[in-house]
C-alpha cells in the first residue's frame, strides 16, 4: 500500500471515527486508537499521538459553539482544569514507562467502561444543597432554559477534583479526551445540571490534552504524516455527527455505535493480553 | 464587584473564547491541509512505515526539530506547524482567560488559571525542547 492510498484510507477512517464520537459523546479519540492499531496495523505510540491531536482539535472546534451559547461555566472549568492537566502530565509520562500491551488493556478496559457511562440517562439534580467551599469559589451560576436563566447550586468540589485529576490520568495516558469521567464528576458528583456538566466538559478537554501534547512531541508520538489526515477527518466527521445528533431521533444509531465500541474494547484487551501490541 | 458586573464580563469573556478557538482550529486545519497535499504530492507513491516506532526521539520529533522543519517549509514543517497552532490554540484561551480574571480583579481565579497556564507551558517546554 502507498502512502496515498494509506493517507486517504486512514483520512476516511478518521471521518468515521469523528462522526461515532460525536453521536455516541465519547469523542473521535476513542475509536481513532483501536482503528489504527488493529485495523491499520500502526504503532500504539504513534496512534495515541495522532489521537491526541485529534482531541484537541474536536473539543475546540465543539467549545467555540457551545461556549458562546452560555451553558459552559468557565470558572468551574478553569479550576478543575488544575487537576485534568496535572493528571495528563503523569498520565502521558506514564506512556513513555508502561509497555504497548498494558496500555492497550487499560484502553478497553476504559472503552467497555465510558460506553456504559455514556449509557446513563441525562438527568438533572433539582435540590443540591451548595457546601461552605463552592460558595467560596463563587461557582453558582445559571443556565438557559426554555423557561429562562435557571439558576444552579455546585457541591463537593474535592470530590470532583479528585475524579478530575483521574479523569487527566487517562487522558495523558490513553491520548483520548476522558469526556465521559469529565462528565460524570460533574453531574453525579458535583451536581451540575447535565447540559453545563457535558458543555462544560468538552471545553476542559482541549486544555487537558495540550498538557499531554508537550510531553507526546517530545518522545516523538506525533508523526506529522500520520496525524495530517486523521485531524483532517476527525474534525469534518464530528461536525457533522454533532449536527445529526440536534436533528432526528439517533437512538437506533447509538445502539449501534455503543456495540461497536464495546467489541472494540474486547479486542483491544484480547489483543493486548495476547501480545499483539509490542 | 456587583454579581451583574461580573456576569457581563463573564458573558464577553466567553463570546472572545468561542471566536479565538473557532479561528484557531480553521487556521490550523488550513495549514495541515496545505502541508498534507504538498507531503502527499512530495512522497505520496512511497510505502507508510508507521508499524514499528522509530526512536523515543528523532530530532525532527521534538520542538527544536520542528522548528527547523518549519523554517525549512517542507511539507513536515508544514504539518507540524499547523499541529502547533493546533495545540496553541487551547493554550491561547487560558491566557485571555488571564487577562479576563485580571480585570475583573478576581484574585482567586487568576491564581487558578496561572497554574494550569504553568503547567502546559512545563509540558511543552520542558518536554517538548
Amino acid at each position: 500500500m502507498s502512502v496515498l492510498s494509506f493517507t486517504i484510507l486512514v483520512w476516511l477512517g478518521g471521518l468515521a471515527a469523528g462522526l461515532l464520537g460525536a453521536l455516541t459523546g465519547l469523542g473521535g479519540g476513542v475509536v481513532i486508537v483501536p482503528l489504527l492499531t488493529l485495523f491499520f496495523g500502526v504503532d500504539i505510540r504513534y496512534a495515541l499521538g495522532a489521537s491526541l491531536i485529534s482531541v484537541i482539535a474536536t473539543s475546540s472546534g465543539a467549545a467555540s459553539a457551545y461556549v458562546r451559547e452560555g451553558y459552559s461555566n468557565i470558572r468551574i472549568g478553569m479550576f478543575l482544569e488544575i487537576a485534568t492537566t496535572l493528571g495528563a502530565i503523569a498520565g502521558a509520562s506514564l506512556t513513555t514507562i508502561l509497555p504497548p500491551g498494558i496500555i492497550a488493556v487499560i484502553f478497553g478496559c476504559v472503552l467497555l467502561l465510558s460506553s456504559y457511562l455514556s449509557s446513563r440517562r441525562p438527568r438533572d439534580n433539582p435540590d443540591c444543597v451548595p457546601d461552605r467551599l463552592t460558595a467560596w469559589f463563587r461557582m453558582e451560576s445559571t443556565y438557559p432554559t426554555p423557561e429562562g436563566e435557571k439558576p444552579y447550586h455546585v457541591r463537593n468540589v474535592a470530590g470532583g477534583f479528585g475524579l478530575m485529576s483521574v479523569a487527566g490520568l487517562l487522558s495523558g495516558l490513553l491520548g483520548i479526551g476522558s469526556g465521559a469521567l469529565k462528565v460524570l464528576a460533574m453531574d453525579l458528583i458535583m451536581c451540575l445540571p447535565f447540559k453545563v456538566s457535558t458543555t462544560t466538559s468538552n471545553f476542559m478537554i482541549g486544555v487537558t490534552a495540550a498538557a499531554s501534547a508537550g510531553i507526546y512531541l517530545g518522545n516523538g508520538y506525533v508523526e506529522p504524516a500520520l496525524a495530517m489526515p486523521v485531524v483532517l477527518g476527525v474534525l469534518p466527521g464530528s461536525m457533522l455527527g454533532s449536527r445529526i445528533l440536534g436533528g432526528a431521533s439517533v437512538r437506533v444509531l447509538r445502539l449501534i455505535f455503543t456495540l461497536t465500541i464495546l467489541a472494540l474494547g474486547i479486542e483491544m484487551i484480547y489483543n493486548g493480553l495476547s501480545g499483539g501490541f509490542k | 464587584m456587583t454579581e451583574n458586573r461580573q456576569a457581563r464580563l463573564d458573558q464577553r469573556l466567553e463570546v472572545i473564547i468561542g471566536y479565538t478557538l473557532r479561528i484557531g482550529v480553521l487556521t490550523a486545519a488550513a495549514i495541515v491541509l496545505i502541508g498534507g497535499v504538498l507531503y502527499l504530492v512530495q512522497s505520496g507513491a512511497a510505502v507508510p512505515r508507521y508499524h514499528t516506532f522509530h526512536t523515543a526521539a528523532t530530532p525532527s520529533d521534538n520542538l527544536s526539530g520542528i522548528v527547523r522543519n518549519i523554517q525549512a517549509l517542507n511539507s513536515y514543517g508544514i504539518i507540524q506547524l499547523g499541529l502547533l497552532v493546533l495545540i496553541a490554540t487551547p493554550i491561547l484561551r487560558v491566557i485571555f482567560s488571564v487577562i479576563a480574571f485580571a480585570l475583573e480583579r478576581d484574585v482567586l481565579y487568576i491564581v487558578a488559571t496561572l497554574i494550569v497556564l504553568a503547567v502546559l507551558l512545563y509540558s511543552l517546554l520542558g518536554h517538548g525542547v
